[in-house]
């Protein structure tokens, strides 16, 4: 009560005016711009990619064999290579990304082991991914004589891509009410039970937002799977033969000169592909948690 | 063993008492309970008996322990960490927390409805299939049998009976607290706890699960927890009053709300506190 | 029954014990390959050698300590401040539709593959750096420019969590005194988020660090510590990518210890950072 008579005995009813120069205005322009420029280099970088990589990307490009090392022909077993290279690291990582998740939320209190398990995933995020490469490529491809091939890179990508499902998952399993695991426990469910028909289910849209999140850095990753799935331009017939994954084969182009053109198109088919993942995440995260609010806080 | 000797006269005390009231064996006796979180005392040194086939309502105001009395007894405050208990919580006449307890087991013989109406996300058959499913019953006749006889008692199924497949999420807020009170029954409990069930729902809705109380504690042993003393009136029945983790007292609602013993009582009744 | 949570509950905590294996993993076979390096050549000759010829035996690792410092400490002056204006507006200034729909943009940008960023470095970037600013193009500039837009997403998400963290007391405390939403932003919020902040700092740095295909693009890669932010320049990360195709014997030990070397640089990086947001918890 005190402040406010005063301000306006000391002021007048003039000082409820908003004054003209207020200290902040330069300062939220200037967070304003940021946000904007942010915002125009993304635009600037789809669109740059889009608009010169569109007139290459024809069904002959997508579905053609690459010819005289990709400066001529189509890109058709990078897109294969890209595909398998990526379900299989998925296929390995989900499981043991979500299991980890469900093992830190509901079968552990926080202690020392759970802080050795989330010491091991945070680490694992925060590790370079030439040196998964590397790793990759002395246990995988040497160590355990898997070669250049979609299974080592697979598992190369898998071990990057777990800190991320874990991540995401525990978060999206956290959200699970509590009253619905009491109620499951309530009616005689054992843990394992519950878990299964209650919290996973539950928990299901930001569990999977998270893994697709997961697969777009995979389908993009060049650095762990040059050295883990080799660079080979022929068509892949099972997980043992080295492919050569899109972002590896438009670096090449790129890197050394081969095609800028393909190059163009090769990054728009990789650009599109990894948008259109974020999109999914995006609507799943999104549209079925709003059909179905229980699994959001 | 001097122990035990003495919990087993103190049952036959307690025994002949109720006898003298209403007439049914005591199916819930708890005998000087007390429960712990870490170092807070939730319930001090508990009394209390519940003959089987009857309707008790726990009144009291928010934090006296009405949750932990319930959560004790069918163990579902196993999963808070740091918790402990002293006494004896006996359900027919066996401790809950005997070693020898299989806690799933003891969980269908005490079924429990939550404050919110707590629909899985899964459609209306399954929810009320979901604890014989669990306890093993895969039988399609045999569960639709179960959901059948579940629905009816809670008075939900002509009202569902037509869309078992849909979302329980599309029921109303009255239908998913019923459809809650099905899925314990078709467990086939022998005690149903209900944790302030009504405390979302419309005094319409309210009444109907009021009425529907009433019927099944002539089956079931019903322990309903409210802060409201309103409902405990109306619920009828005996009314045990908490406060502050201690029992006050208890008697039929008839003479407690005409003629309370306790002055704390007195006071939450007229709505001086609570 | 029981049996089946036995095999659950186990089955689950050694599915819980596999990142901390693969982290053993890693650390294991990276320092195993690069231990004997060390051995031969010496810690000291290799850390401070300011020569890299692998053919002459030459296998100084300085200019790309140097590089990676260089190339960071460009990206960290753009992308920090960028970011961290990003985060206050969406979490101060914006209005919460447009907050909506901009946080989601602003992650796509974590999406978008390291060789697109590369790839639009060396096609746009470093032209315009060889036209307006002179010398080659492929630079610790352009290189700057590449990864302060790559840490963004980082720098904006972390941040942004930290400052919605503050209460909204803090803030309706200053607005109550007079303060406008300027002030009370710098007064108040933004001190109050500062370890927050910081740690988003320091996993953007991590980023950096770690950053190696789009770096390769427009680097220049020369193995010489640069005199300028138009000279070329060469990461540790590149190292390490430029020559394992081909690298045998005593050089492909070199690259190995290379990597020891980011390791460290990253794990130190890590530990700081988890340092930080612990206090934020506390
Ligand atoms: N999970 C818990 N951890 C610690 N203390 C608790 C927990 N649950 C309840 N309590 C404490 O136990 C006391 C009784 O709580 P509760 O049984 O929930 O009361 P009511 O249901 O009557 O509101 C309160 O003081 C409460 O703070
Ligand atoms: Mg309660």
């Amino acid at each position: 009560m005190a402040p406010s008579s005063g301000t306006d005995g000391a002021y007048g009813p003039g000082a409820l005016k908003r004054p003209k120069r207020s200290p902040g205005r330069f300062g939220m322009a200037l967070v304003q711009g940021c946000a904007v420029l942010t915002v125009a280099v993304l635009v600037f970088i789809i669109g740059y990619v889009m608009v010169k990589g569109a007139r290459v990307m024809t069904p002959g490009f997508l579905l053609g064999s690459p010819e005289k090392m990709g400066r001529e022909g189509g890109i058709f077993p990078s897109i294969v290579g890209t595909v398998s290279l990526t379900l299989a690291s998925v296929i390995i990582a989900a499981p043991l990304g979500i299991g980890t998740a469900v093992f830190l939320t509901e079968y552990t209190q926080e202690g020392l082991f759970s802080r050795i398990v989330r010491f091991g995933t945070e680490s694992l995020a925060g590790i370079p991914s030439i040196i998964f490469g590397l790793f990759g490529f002395l246990f995988f491809v040497i160590r355990l004589g898997m070669g250049w091939s979609i299974l080592s890179g697979s598992l190369t990508l898998a071990a990057m891509m777990l800190p991320t499902i874990v991540r995401t998952s525990e978060e999206a399993l956290r959200s699970v009410p509590d009253v619905y695991k009491e109620t499951a426990y309530a009616l005689g469910a054992s843990r394992w039970q519950t878990v299964a028909s209650v919290v996973l289910p539950t928990a299901m849209p930001g569990i999977v937002t998270g893994v697709i999140l997961a697969m777009g850095r995979a389908v993009g990753e060049t650095a762990a799977v040059i050295f883990t799935a080799g660079s080979s331009l022929r068509l892949p017939k099972s997980i043992f033969d080295p492919v050569r994954t899109l972002p590896v084969h438009f670096y090449i182009l790129a890197r050394e000169g081969i095609s800028i053109e393909n190059a163009y198109g090769t990054a728009a088919v990789l650009l599109s592909a990894v948008l259109l993942v974020d999109f999914a995440a995006y609507y799943i995260l999104h549209r079925i948690s709003k059909k179905r609010p229980v699994a959001r806080r | 063993m001097k122990g035990e000797k003495m919990a087993s006269m103190s049952r036959l005390q307690a025994e002949s008492q109720v006898e003298n009231r209403i007439g049914g064996p005591p199916k819930v006796e708890a005998q000087g309970f007390s429960f712990f979180y870490g170092k807070t005392q939730a319930l001090k040194s508990l009394d209390l008996t519940v003959p089987e086939n009857s309707l008790l309502t726990i009144m009291g105001p928010t934090g006296s322990g009405k949750t932990t009395f319930l959560k004790a007894l069918n163990r579902l405050n196993d999963r808070v960490p740091g918790i402990s208990h002293s006494g004896s919580l006996l359900l027919g006449g066996k401790d809950v927390y005997d070693r020898d307890v299989d806690v799933a087991t003891l969980r269908r013989r005490v079924g429990m409805v939550f404050a919110l109406p707590v629909p899985l996300p899964m459609s209306i058959y399954e929810n009320v299939a979901f604890g014989p499913r669990k306890r093993g019953v895969s039988s399609k006749k045999r569960l639709d049998e179960i959901v059948e006889e579940a629905l009816v008692s809670a008075a939900l199924w002509d009202e569902v009976k037509d869309r078992l497949d849909s979302s329980a999420h599309n029921l109303s807020g009255g239908q998913q607290q019923r459809l809650s009170l099905a899925r314990v029954l078709a467990v086939d409990p022998e005690v149903i706890l209900l944790d302030e069930p009504t405390s979302g729902l419309d005094p319409i809705s309210t009444l109907k699960i009021e009425e529907l109380l009433r019927v099944l504690s002539e089956r079931y042993t019903v322990i309903l927890v409210t802060h409201n003393p309103v409902q405990a009136a109306r619920v009828q029945g005996e009314v045990a009053f908490f406060y502050m983790g201690e029992l006050i007292e208890k008697g039929p609602a008839a003479s407690m709300f005409v003629r309370p013993k306790d002055k704390r009582t007195e006071d939450y009744i007229t709505g001086k506190f609570g | 029954m029981n049996r089946k949570e036995k095999f659950a509950e186990v089955v689950l905590t050694v599915v819980g014990l596999t990142s901390v294996a693969v982290l053993a993993l890693i650390i294991f076979f990276i320092f195993r390959e690069g231990a004997p390096f060390f051995a031969e050549v010496g810690l000291g000759s290799f850390i401070g050698g300011t020569k890299w010829s692998p053919g002459k035996g030459q296998f100084g690792v300085l200019p790309m300590i140097a590089g990676s410092f260089f190339v960071t400490l460009g990206a960290l002056v753009i992308g920090v401040p960028l970011g961290l204006g990003c985060a206050l507006y969406l979490s101060e200034f914006a209005p919460k539709r447009t907050a909506a729909i901009l946080k989601p943009l602003i992650e796509i940008l974590a999406g978008i593959p390291s060789v697109v960023f590369g790839f639009i470095g060396l096609t746009v970037i470093v032209p315009l750096i060889r036209d307006r600013l002179g010398g080659p193009g492929f630079s610790v500039l352009a290189s700057a420019l590449v990864l302060g837009i790559m840490i963004l997403p980082t720098m904006v998400s972390i941040s942004y969590d930290a400052l919605r963290a503050v209460p909204q007391v803090y803030r309706e405390g200053m607005l109550a005194v007079g303060a406008n939403r300027w002030q009370a932003v710098t007064s108040v919020v933004l001190p109050a988020a500062r370890s927050g902040i910081l740690a988003a700092g320091i996993l953007s740095m991590g980023r950096a660090v770690g950053e190696t295909m789009a770096v390769i693009m427009v680097a220049g890669n020369a193995t010489i510590i640069p005199g300028s932010v138009l000279d070329p320049v060469r990461t540790l990360t590149s190292n390490i990518a430029l020559e394992m195709g081909y690298a045998a014997g005593l050089h492909r030990q070199a690259l190995f210890a290379t990597g020891v070397v980011l390791f460290v640089i990253i794990g130190a990086l890590n530990i700081v950072a988890r340092s930080f947001v612990r206090n934020r918890v506390r």
